[in-house]
This record gives C-alpha cells, sequence and structure tokens, in this order.
C-alpha cells in the first residue's frame, strides 16, 4: 500500500530537552493510525513538525510520496494535511462559518468575503461526511462535542486527506467517544488517512489499524492491535506498567470536613450556574466530582476556595460557616488549593520557587511573623518540598517556569500538602504531567487521606476519579444528578450520568 | 413588550442610533423651553459638535484597529501629537491635502515604533504607550524649535496658519450644489418655520450638512468603510482573529505578525489623521503644543463605550464632543448652566434603567448626581469658567462610571503573541 | 550558582540601559549634525557643566522631585496598575498643602509636618478616586487617572485665585500665602559646602525624605507580607487571588499609596519657593514614570534614573546658554533613551528566561535521576 505520511530520522531539540530523537513513522495511505505516549514522549512535537508548526533539526519528511519541508501550517494545509487541536484553537467570539473559513476564504472581487459560497461549501463537507452544525452560531454558544466537530469540518472543508488528532478523546464521555469513532470510520471509508495521538489505551486498541509507540521522543515499536494487550502497551510505553489509582481500605470517619448545602451561584446573565447542589466530605474521604466542562464544577471549586460569590446556600469548613468569608480567610482556616490550571492559577512563572512555595500561605508561618515576610522561612519550606515531594530542579533560586510541567504540579501539591489543610480542592491534579509525576501526585493524596485529610477531587479522567474516590457525584447543568459508588460503576455508565442520558437512574450506592 | 424588545434589538444599529439621537434632541428641546438659551440645539452647536468629535472618533477608531488585532494602544495620545505637528508642517509646505497625508504619515511613524515594540518585542502594551506618549511632545518640541521657530509667524510652541480644503453641503438638505444646480434646502424650510422639536431636529441636522469641510466628510466617511472592512473583507476577519485567538489564526496559516502590524500602523494613521484635523482651520488653525486637550484617552473611552463597535464609537465621539461644542462659545456659561437640568433628566433616565435592570447601586448612584445637578442648576444662573473647562473629562468619567461594564473587548487583547507558542 | 552565571547576569541588566544611553547619544549626535550644530561641543558642554559642584547639587535638586514621583508611580506599576495621574495627584496635594501651610504658625515639626500629611492626604485621595471608580464600577484606570489629571488642573486654576494671597500689593498671579519660616524645610547645604563652594544653590532637604521613601519602598516590596501580596498581584492576578489576596482592596491600597507618595512629588517646590503659584512645576508626574520604566521599578534603578533624567536637565540648561545645540535636543534624548531602553529590557528577559529554562534542564540532565 501507498503511504502516506513517512517520517524518517527526525529529529528536534529545545533547550536542555531532545524533543524528537531519530523518529520513524511510516503511515499506510486510508489508515487510522494511532501514536501513543505519555506525556512527554514527544507525540505532540511531531505532530507538529508534521504539520509546520514546528521545524526539525534532521531527518526528512514525506508526503504521498513526495518529499517535504513545511515551514508554515499553510504549507502542510496545501499538501492536504489537516490538524484538530486537543485544545481547540476557534475564537469563541466569531461565527461557525468565520472559524471554519478563515485561512481559505471565498472571495468576490475587491477582497470580500463571497458568504454565500462559504455557507454553501460548509453544507456541502457536513453533509458528505456526516457533521451537521449551523454556520451562523457563535461557537462561544456550542458544547464541547459540537466544537470538535466544528474543528473537524475545518481542515475537510480545505479538503484534507490526511487528518492529524491531537487526543481528540481527552474532553469527551465515552458515549461522545463513540461517536466520534463512527465519523472516523465512515472518514477512512471515504479514502482519508487519520493519525491520531491518545494515550488511552483501551481506545486505541478499539479504532487504530495501526500503533507507534514513543518513549522519550524515540519510536520504541510499531504494532498491530490484534497482536498486543492494554498492558503490552502500557508496558512499551512506560517501560513498566502503568501505576492505578486504585486506593484499597476506606479511611472514612464520621466527621464532616467539608459542607456544602443548597449552594446556588449564578453566572453574568443571572442564570444557575450551580443549582441547588449539596455535598458532603468526611475526614479520611475523597469525593469526586464527574462531570463535562462547562456543567459547574469550575464554579463548584470557586465558590468553595472563595473566588465566585454565592447567592444561597452555605458553605462550612469544621463546622464554621464560610459561605461569605474571604479566599484569605479561608486558605488560612485550612483549605488547600490544586488549580486545574497552574499557569494561569497556580504559580508565579517569573518567581522563584522559594517564592511560590509561599503562595496561599504568607500570612501564615513559617512564611511570615506578623506583617513580615520570612525569606528564610521560605526558602527551608521551599527545600523540604523539594525534597519530600521530589521536584527536579538544580535549585530552589530558579524561576517557575523553567520547571517541566509535572515538577511544577509536584511543586504545587507538596506547597498545599506541607501547609497541612484540612479539605483539599484539587481540580485536574494530574492534567499534562507525565506517568511519574501522576503516580507521584496519587500516593500524596492517598497518603494525606489516610492521614485524615478531606478531598473534593475534580476530573475528567475517570479512571482517576474511579480508582481514587471513596464516592463520586456528577455534575450536569450545574445540579447534583447523581451520587455513586465507584466500586461498582464502569466508566461508560458515568459517562452516560455525565451527558445527562440516565436522569432516572442510579447505581450503585 | 417582549416583542417590542425583539424588534429592538433585531433593528439594524443606524435605525437604534437615530432614534436615540431623537430623543436626545427632544430632551435639549424641552430643556432650551425651560432655560434661557438657545444654543442647545442651534445648527452652529451641532457643526461644532460635528468638527469637535473628529479628533476622537479617529482616535477612537485607531483604537479599534489596533485593538481587534490584539494589541492595546494607549500611545494614540502621542500619535495625536506627531498628526498635528506633521499635518501643520506638511500643510504649510505642500497644501492641504498632502498635509494631511504627511499628518498620517506621521502618527503611523509612531505607531511603527509601537508595533516593533510590542509585536516584535514583546514589550508590555501600556509601557510602550506611555513611552510613546512621553516621547512624542519631546520630538515635535524639538522640530518646532529647528523648524517654526524659523518660520515668519511660528515659535517654538506653534505654527504659522493652517490652510483648509474645500467645503461641501449636502444636496436636498442643505441646498447643496449638484453639478452647478443649487438643489433645494429642505432642512432650511423647516428652520425658517420654526416649529417646536420639528425646527429643533432640522437645526441639530442642519449643522451637520451644511458647509462642511471636505476633511470632515472624509473623516465621517471612515466609520461604514471601517465597519464594512472588518467584517466582509477577508483582511477584516484575518484582522479579527489576531484579536480573538491568534493561536488558531496561525494554525489556519495566517501571518499574525503581519496583521497585528497592520493594524497598530493603521491606528496611528488614524490618529495621525486626528492630528492633522485638529491642526486644520476646523479646529486650530494652526499647530499649538499641548492641544490633544486628552482626546486620545478620549477616544479610548469612546471605543469602550462604543463596544469596540465603528458605529459606536462614532456615536460615543459625538457624544463626547458635545458638551466642548457647547463650551466653546459659551463665555457666559448660560448654555453650559442648562446642560445641568440636561443632566439631571438624563440621570432621571438612568436612575429608571438601572431599577427595571434591577441594579440598585447604580439607580442610587444616578440619582444622587442628579439630585447634586439639580441643586446646582437651581443655584446659580451661569456656571464658572473652570467648570465649563473640565465638564468634558468629568462627562467620559460618568458615561464610564455607567456604561462601562461587562462589554465585550476582543478576546486575546494585551496578550503577548510569539509564533508557534501555544 | 556559578560565579559565571552572576557575573553575566549583572551584565546584563545593565546592559539594556546602558545601551539605551548610548545608542541615545548616537541617535541624538545625527540629529544635531542633520540640524547644523556640533554634536561634540555640546555634549562637551552638557559633561563640564556637570562636573561643577554647584550643578551636581542643583542636579540632585532635580532628582529628588523625579525620584519621589519615581517610587509613586512604581508602586503601582508593581502591581501592573498604570497610575498616569502622578501628574494630577501630586499639583492637587501641592497647592492643597501650600495653602494649609500658609493658612497656620505652629512649632516648626508640626508646621512641616501637617504640610507634609495634608499633601499626602489629598494626593493618596486624588488616586484612591480613581482606584475606587475602578474596583467599583469597572472603570479603566488609565483612562480615569489622565482624566483626574485634566480635571485637577482645572480646580486647580480656580483654586489659586480663590485662595490668593493678600498683601498690600495684589499681584495677580502670585500664589497662595506664603508659608512661615517654620514649615520650610531646611536645607542641607552643610554637605555639599564640605567640598566646595555651592554659589547660590542650595541642597534641598527633601533629599532626605526621598531617602527614607526608597528605604521604605525596598523594605515594603521585599521584607513585608503585604509586598509580596502587590508583587504576586502583579505577576500573576489569578494566581496570587487564588491564593488569598483581596484584589479590590490591594488595587485600592496600591492606588492610594502611590497617590501620598505622589502627594510630596511637589513638596521640594513648595518648600523652595514657599507657596504654590500659578507656575508650578509640571511634568513632574510623567517623568517620574519615565523614571520608573527606566529603574525597572527598583528603589535603585529609579535613583539612578532621576540623576540621569536630572542631568539631562542641566543640560538642557547650560546649552541654552552657550548655544552649542538646541536645548530641546534634550527632549529627544529622553525620548530615545526611554523607548530602547524599554524595548532591551524586554530582549534581556527573553533571553534570561531562555538561559535559565537550558540551564536547568542541562543540570539537571548532568544529576543521575
Amino acid at each position: 500500500m501507498a503511504l502516506a505520511i513517512e517520517l524518517s530520522g527526525i529529529t528536534k531539540r529545545f533547550p536542555g530537552v531532545i524533543a524528537n530523537d531519530d523518529v520513524n513513522l511510516a503511515v499506510d495511505a486510508g489508515e487510522i493510525h494511532a501514536i501513543c505516549g505519555e506525556n512527554g514522549a514527544g507525540k505532540s512535537t511531531l505532530m507538529k513538525i508534521l504539520y509546520g508548526m514546528q521545524s526539525a533539526d534532521e531527518g526528512e519528511m514525506k508526503v504521498n510520496g513526495t518529499a517535504v519541508n513545511f515551514a508554515s501550517p499553510g504549507e502542510a494545509i496545501n499538501e492536504g494535511i489537516g490538524m484538530v487541536h486537543q485544545h481547540f484553537m476557534l475564537a469563541p467570539q466569531l461565527t461557525v462559518l468565520e472559524n471554519v473559513i478563515l485561512g481559505a476564504e471565498p472571495m468576490k472581487r475587491g477582497n470580500r468575503i463571497d458568504i454565500a459560497a462559504g455557507k454553501e461549501h460548509l453544507r456541502e463537507v457536513g453533509d458528505a461526511y456526516g457533521l451537521t452544525i449551523d454556520p451562523d452560531d457563535l461557537v462561544e454558544t456550542l458544547e464541547v462535542g459540537e466544537r470538535q466537530r466544528v474543528e473537524i469540518i475545518k481542515v475537510l472543508y480545505r479538503g484534507a486527506k490526511i487528518l492529524i488528532l491531537d487526543e481528540p478523546t481527552a474532553v469527551l464521555v465515552p458515549q461522545e467517544v463513540d461517536e466520534l469513532f463512527r465519523n472516523m470510520r465512515e472518514l477512512k471509508a471515504a479514502g482519508t488517512t487519520i493519525l491520531f495521538i491518545d494515550h488511552k489505551l483501551e481506545e486505541v486498541l478499539e479504532i487504530s489499524d495501526t500503533i507507534t509507540i514513543l518513549r522519550q521522543g524515540r519510536t520504541i515499536a510499531t504494532v498491530k492491535p490484534g497482536d498486543v494487550t492494554t498492558a503490552d502497551l502500557a508496558e512499551l510505553m512506560v517501560g513498566s506498567e502503568l501505576p492505578t489509582p486504585e486506593t484499597t481500605e476506606s479511611t472514612v470517619t464520621d466527621e464532616i470536613a467539608l459542607e456544602v448545602k443548597s449552594l446556588t451561584v449564578l453566572d453574568d446573565d443571572h442564570r444557575p450556574a450551580i443549582d441547588d447542589v449539596s455535598v458532603v466530605v468526611h475526614r479520611g474521604e475523597i469525593v469526586g466530582v464527574a462531570g463535562v466542562e462547562g456543567n459547574g464544577q469550575s464554579e463548584l471549586v470557586n465558590a468553595v476556595v472563595g473566588t465566585d460569590r454565592v447567592q444561597a446556600g452555605t458553605i462550612s469548613l469544621l463546622g464554621n460557616d464560610i459561605t461569605h468569608a474571604s479566599v484569605r480567610h479561608r486558605r488560612e482556616a485550612g483549605i488547600g488549593y490544586v488549580p486545574q490550571d497552574r499557569h494561569h492559577e497556580g504559580l508565579l512563572l517569573d518567581a522563584p520557587l522559594w517564592e511560590n512555595a509561599a503562595l496561599g500561605h504568607q500570612t501564615k508561618a513559617p512564611f511570615s511573623s506578623g506583617p513580615w515576610f520570612n525569606r528564610a522561612g521560605a526558602r527551608e519550606r521551599m527545600e523540604h518540598i523539594r525534597q519530600r515531594f521530589d521536584v527536579r530542579t538544580p535549585d530552589i533560586d530558579v524561576s517557575a517556569h523553567a520547571l517541566s510541567g509535572g515538577n511544577q504540579q509536584k511543586l504545587i501539591i507538596g506547597r498545599e500538602m506541607s501547609a497541612s489543610p484540612e479539605v483539599l480542592i484539587a481540580a485536574h491534579p494530574t492534567r499534562g504531567i507525565d506517568v511519574g509525576a501522576q503516580a507521584a501526585v496519587w500516593d500524596e493524596i492517598r497518603h494525606a487521606r489516610s492521614a485524615g485529610m478531606a478531598t473534593l477531587l475534580i476530573s475528567a479522567d475517570l479512571e482517576e476519579l474511579i480508582g481514587l474516590s471513596d464516592t463520586i457525584i456528577v455534575m450536569y447543568k450545574g445540579r447534583l444528578v447523581a451520587e455513586v459508588d465507584p466500586a461498582t460503576i464502569t466508566p461508560r455508565e458515568l459517562g452516560s450520568f455525565m451527558t445527562g442520558a440516565a436522569l432516572d437512574k442510579e447505581v450503585g450506592s | 413588550m417582549n416583542d417590542l424588545k425583539r424588534t429592538w434589538n433585531r433593528a439594524p444599529a443606524w435605525i437604534t442610533w437615530m432614534i436615540y439621537a431623537a430623543v436626545g434632541v427632544f430632551i435639549l428641546t424641552v430643556v432650551q423651553s425651560l432655560t434661557d438659551t438657545e444654543r442647545l440645539t442651534s445648527a452652529t452647536t451641532s457643526s461644532a459638535m460635528l468638527r469637535w468629535a473628529v479628533p476622537i472618533m479617529l482616535a477612537g477608531l485607531g483604537g479599534l484597529f489596533s485593538e481587534r488585532a490584539g494589541v492595546v494602544n494607549i500611545g494614540l495620545e502621542g500619535m495625536l501629537v506627531l498628526g498635528m505637528w506633521f499635518g501643520a508642517w506638511g500643510t504649510i509646505n505642500y497644501g492641504p491635502w498632502w498635509g494631511l497625508v504627511i499628518g498620517i504619515l506621521g502618527g503611523g511613524l509612531g505607531a511603527l515604533v509601537h508595533a516593533i515594540a510590542t509585536v516584535s518585542f514583546g514589550v508590555d502594551h501600556i509601557i510602550s504607550g506611555v513611552a510613546i506618549i512621553i516621547a512624542a511632545p519631546g520630538i515635535t518640541r524639538f522640530l518646532s524649535s529647528e523648524i517654526f521657530a524659523n518660520y515668519e509667524g511660528g515659535s517654538i510652541t506653534q505654527s504659522p496658519g493652517v490652510d483648509g480644503v474645500g467645503k461641501f453641503t449636502f444636496p436636498f438638505l442643505s441646498g447643496g450644489n449638484i453639478g452647478g444646480w443649487t438643489s433645494p434646502d429642505i432642512l432650511g424650510w423647516f428652520i425658517d418655520k420654526g416649529w417646536w422639536f420639528v425646527g429643533d431636529l432640522a437645526s441639530v441636522a442642519r449643522g451637520l450638512t451644511f458647509n462642511l469641510s471636505q476633511m470632515t466628510v472624509l473623516a465621517y466617511l471612515l466609520v461604514p468603510l471601517s465597519a464594512w472592512v472588518l467584517w466582509r473583507t477577508r483582511f477584516g476577519l484575518r484582522l479579527r482573529i489576531a484579536g480573538e485567538n491568534p493561536q488558531a489564526g496561525e494554525s489556519q496559516g495566517i501571518n499574525i505578525i503581519r496583521y497585528k502590524y497592520i493594524g497598530v500602523l493603521l491606528s496611528g494613521a488614524l490618529a495621525g489623521f486626528g492630528g492633522a484635523f485638529i491642526s486644520s482651520p476646523e479646529l486650530n488653525g494652526i499647530y499649538l503644543e499641548g492641544s490633544t486637550l486628552q482626546r486620545g484617552f478620549i477616544g479610548l473611552a469612546a471605543l469602550i463605550i462604543g463596544n469596540w463597535r465603528p458605529t459606536g464609537v462614532m456615536a460615543a465621539a459625538l457624544l463626547f464632543g458635545y458638551p466642548t461644542a457647547l463650551g466653546k462659545r459659551d463665555l457666559e456659561g448660560t448654555a453650559t448652566h442648562s446642560l445641568l437640568l440636561v443632566a439631571v433628566i438624563a440621570l432621571a433616565f438612568i436612575v429608571l434603567w438601572a431599577l427595571s435592570r434591577q441594579k440598585t447601586s447604580d439607580a442610587i448612584l444616578a440619582g444622587a448626581l442628579a439630585l447634586l445637578a439639580g441643586f446646582w442648576f437651581l443655584s446659580a444662573d451661569t456656571v464658572p469658567k473652570w467648570w465649563t473647562d473640565i465638564q468634558p473629562q468629568v462627562f467620559v468619567i460618568l458615561v464610564l462610571v455607567f456604561f462601562a461594564q461587562r462589554l465585550r473587548m476582543p478576546m486575546a487583547v494585551g496578550q503577548p503573541y510569539r509564533k508557534g507558542e501555544t | 550558582m556559578t560565579e559565571q552565571s552572576t557575573t553575566r547576569r549583572l551584565m546584563m541588566q545593565f546592559a539594556a540601559p546602558v545601551g539605551a544611553v548610548v545608542l541615545s547619544v548616537i541617535a541624538s549626535a545625527f540629529i544635531l549634525m542633520i540640524a547644523g550644530s556640533n554634536p561634540i561641543t555640546a555634549y562637551g558642554d552638557m559633561l563640564r557643566h556637570a562636573a561643577k559642584l554647584e550643578t551636581s547639587v542643583s542636579m540632585i535638586n532635580r532628582a529628588t522631585p523625579l525620584y519621589i514621583s519615581g517610587v509613586a508611580a512604581a508602586v503601582g506599576f508593581k502591581m501592573n496598575i498604570f497610575n498616569i495621574g502622578v501628574e494630577g495627584q501630586y499639583r492637587m496635594a501641592a497647592i492643597f498643602a501650600a495653602y494649609v501651610g500658609g493658612a497656620v504658625a505652629l512649632p516648626t515639626v508640626l508646621h512641616i509636618g501637617l504640610i507634609l500629611i495634608v499633601a499626602m492626604a489629598v494626593g493618596g485621595a486624588w488616586a484612591g478616586l480613581a482606584g475606587a471608580l475602578n474596583t467599583e464600577r469597572g472603570v479603566n484606570i488609565v483612562i480615569s487617572t489622565i482624566m483626574l489629571n485634566g480635571i485637577a488642573l482645572g480646580i486647580i486654576a480656580w483654586l489659586v485665585r480663590s485662595w490668593q494671597a493678600e498683601g498690600e500689593i495684589v499681584v495677580v498671579g502670585v500664589g497662595t500665602e506664603e508659608i512661615d519660616d517654620s514649615g520650610l524645610i531646611p536645607n542641607l547645604n552643610f554637605i555639599p559646602e564640605f567640598f566646595g563652594d555651592i554659589r547660590s544653590e542650595e541642597l534641598t532637604g527633601v533629599l532626605i525624605i526621598a531617602i527614607v521613601i526608597g528605604a521604605a519602598y525596598h523594605v515594603l516590596l521585599n521584607r513585608t507580607v503585604f509586598g509580596y501580596d502587590l508583587r504576586s498581584s502583579g505577576l500573576n492576578p489569578l494566581a496570587a487571588r487564588a491564593g488569598g489576596v483581596p484584589p479590590k482592596r490591594m488595587v485600592i491600597i496600591a492606588m492610594l499609596m502611590s497617590g501620598g507618595v505622589g502627594g510630596l512629588v511637589g513638596i521640594a517646590e513648595i518648600m523652595d519657593k514657599g507657596r504654590y503659584n500659578p507656575n508650578f512645576v509640571g511634568f513632574l508626574g510623567f517623568n517620574g514614570i519615565s523614571v520608573a520604566l527606566l529603574g525597572r521599578n527598583h528603589p535603585a534603578g529609579i535613583a539612578v534614573g532621576a540623576l540621569l533624567w536630572a542631568f539631562l536637565d542641566a543640560s538642557s540648561d547650560i546649552l541654552q546658554v552657550t548655544g552649542a545645540a538646541p536645548k530641546e535636543i534634550v527632549d529627544i534624548m529622553r525620548g530615545v533613551i526611554l523607548l530602547t531602553a524599554v524595548i532591551g529590557y524586554e530582549i534581556v528577559r527573553r533571553i534570561r528566561v531562555r538561559d535559565e529554562a537550558a540551564q536547568a534542564a542541562a543540570r539537571l540532565a548532568a544529576v543521575p535521576a
């Protein structure tokens, strides 16, 4: 069979790290080819090189037999390659049509856009591949699955015959993944070659024709799904078994650490982002919050941490009402916070590590005495965090941005844990970090749990939720629609709660 | 009631603005009847308003293009200064239209520095803007000391007189010429009749249509042109993506850097036009140091109030230009005094509007200000000069206080952009 | 950290401002030549003049209010709040302080203290107003401070007339009531006079205030919890908020402090002239902002920037006397220095970030995992 894509000897270096080291890849035309590897293995960089967003330092690329060297995405697009990014590249304030035609606008004379022609073409593409979308909708009004569809239409609109999908299932629930796979099979039937990055091994085995595994920037193996099991894949990916988030015996006590009662939070349009939600977290318990992004989990986190205002209901910490308390008061009272976006909410990237160690705790010892900031105390604490939580850094004076994502996350976890919180709010604590760091974070959370810490865990990683939590609540459209027992629930069932498909069923509990 | 709301929301922008304008004129007419002045709706006032609004509007449009491309440009004030100087110099040496071109280039030069600093080197947008605000007057002062000081009638702080361009009068509405034939003067007819309110509408409209400088007309034509460019052309779409989500644009093959540069350069060009306009006989008639009067910043305020849309910017600029226009000829302070009554009425409307949206704090604030203005109105017949001088700034602050919240600026504005970074 | 990297770091810190000055000197030389002046003569005049003792005293005098203005701006800048309103704040503060100072007679310490307190209070309030408009109504601080500058000028024009000093000969434009000697800060002439004759210059005692402000700024920023809150708000407002820093309160306090310090900018002039008159020194606000940008909001950096600016001021004076070049060339130099320094700092910052990431990764790779 003809090769749609052939990469040989691709090498890409960044300061201090080799992202791709002599990588080889061969993709047959018309097949679905999966690229597997943990975070930091070099998958994204490789795809960026293929798509023209980065250029390789060494190596050759061939597309459909012709040697190419893309200097920009525009050139890759011309060769029929289209990329659907993991973090959607959409402008929410523009319409679907504007987002799709950008860069390939149908023209009338005088630089005018032929809007009618654009809509017509978009409709054709949608029909041809079974993807329905309204061109005049503002993207900000669309749900996650719909936005992904817009992304796919974007590349098909340009006549892409080779699709690159970067972690397409990361934001989807199992039912939506089924829909996506259905679309992928249809595309394949129409002759499209699909290259997709995924680290969920069961999905990879389900849909792909060929699997290439990358580890630490190198090609480790290329296999057929029929020849391997998930355990084999895991071993190839990390060189050993993947860690599991499973917890063993229960350490849940009767003492209530955090109680949220009938909480209602309104959004900017005065509609409830959270509607009458009640949650209880006991000492020694991990309560997991499941839900598709945008259904109220972030608002719940913000309400408990104190950055959003509450319209109705109460929040109490160890019996004390903190519903209208300031963020500072809550932090001092014992709420620890691991935010979902470590760069934007968790760290001062341009400040040294020891200053970051104080963030959120600067009003208490060892960081301060009275109004005075205690530098020595902060440095000491940072040394402690570095050793105890294995934060890999040459010293504690480097700026936070110099650390890798995994080490940054370890620093944040370490910072919060070292302050011995009563309640830890952890939002997507292992998002985007490598397997080693992920395992470390899980260990720390489990350890602190058995020491009596209460945890509210928000995550889109269903394995993580089911594995770590003692009980799981599901949020859908701002309401708490289910409370389930992780011991008996499957990801598929959880997914149906998360998409509102099973509102009248209750499983487990 | 809801049907009425829906029809209102669907109506095209220019119709809603016309209705707002008519309501405004109505209020002015009422106040005029109650007080002693004829000036609130006179043609001289509206004509002055039209002219005074131009630098604000052009600065606002400049800010629009820059921010739509994702770059904050507070250096507009500095670019106005450059436009003022180069416009005057160009006109003195090469005539008014060439002077305009040179003024535009002058503003563009300032914008080029801002673009290089912010787009290519990632300097904080505000810092770069502040640097330009500080640097521009120094540059023009030096240039004046070398050039204008050597001209007859010039000095270090001002230039000799500047010539103007030709005039334009709207046909039919104000009796303009079409190919040598003088058309009927419809507005003039209405004015002569002297009917209450209708006559006032006519005289306001008269000021906007009679004997306008061609430069003024050109400036206002830029408003629909800008709207068309931004929403109907490929260039406009690509510029907008640079300000909404540059990474998305980059991934679709757009050269984001280029569009950011163009956006900033356009903003400098527009501000340069505004500056040249200030030096033209329409306003100052000479280059005069220090006469930007903070209009670069008022233009930014117009941009915010106008919700980053060209027609909005124009409307806000006219609004902001009105008190200044009124105050300029109002040496006794009587017309400005009656503006206080207008303020009371307008604030009363705001109280009702705020209450209807359950914004009690807004309502209380507006109510308190209304009472304050009312007291002042009743306690004197005129206003002191210093009030007339600071009125434009106070007005800007008040409008921002009530209307600046929750407006939609481009999503990626102010963020540093580097190619290839996600 | 290795010695080499520290030296390299120090060099990089100074590369940008030194480079900016060099570039400005070269650019201005070109402009002077085009304008028909001799840059060598002009620069020679400037340097010779600066070498005189009395010019040094004059420079320090000029640098003092600039320094205070720079710190005022820097307090806001550290939090990414751009208080462009120092211009209006210091003038409002000055006229109120002069009025109150001229209206009372108290023992020296109290009299001076009262004047300073009034100045800080008025400056702080004028800035706090912009802060409140921002936190309560979302009004952009840059726009509101600029508008308040304009409003201040208008109000002051009225106040100067209302508070006109009375005397046997009423001269319009003389200013507010003169302050008794008990309200004037004594000069520090004894220090420079140790070195030589300073002719008619007087070293202002406000220098002490400036030094105290600089020290307080440094301690506040780096040694207090409040300073930590301030800096983290500037580095990452979202993270600071999640870390407990109260956002609105910080804005208000930062503006109050910025304006409070800004209020003291005009004190030197008040003490010098003994009153507020319509020709009160202007542009100290904008020049203070320049100096803060040049000094990158660092207490020592701002001092260097202020002295540089003062040198340029003095140079402008001497050029007017010798005629070697139009004195306005100084304005061009200032503009070029500011723009190139600002760009230069960004370039240096990027290099430093890249270096740091590379170094960190390299040193980690060297350590066995």
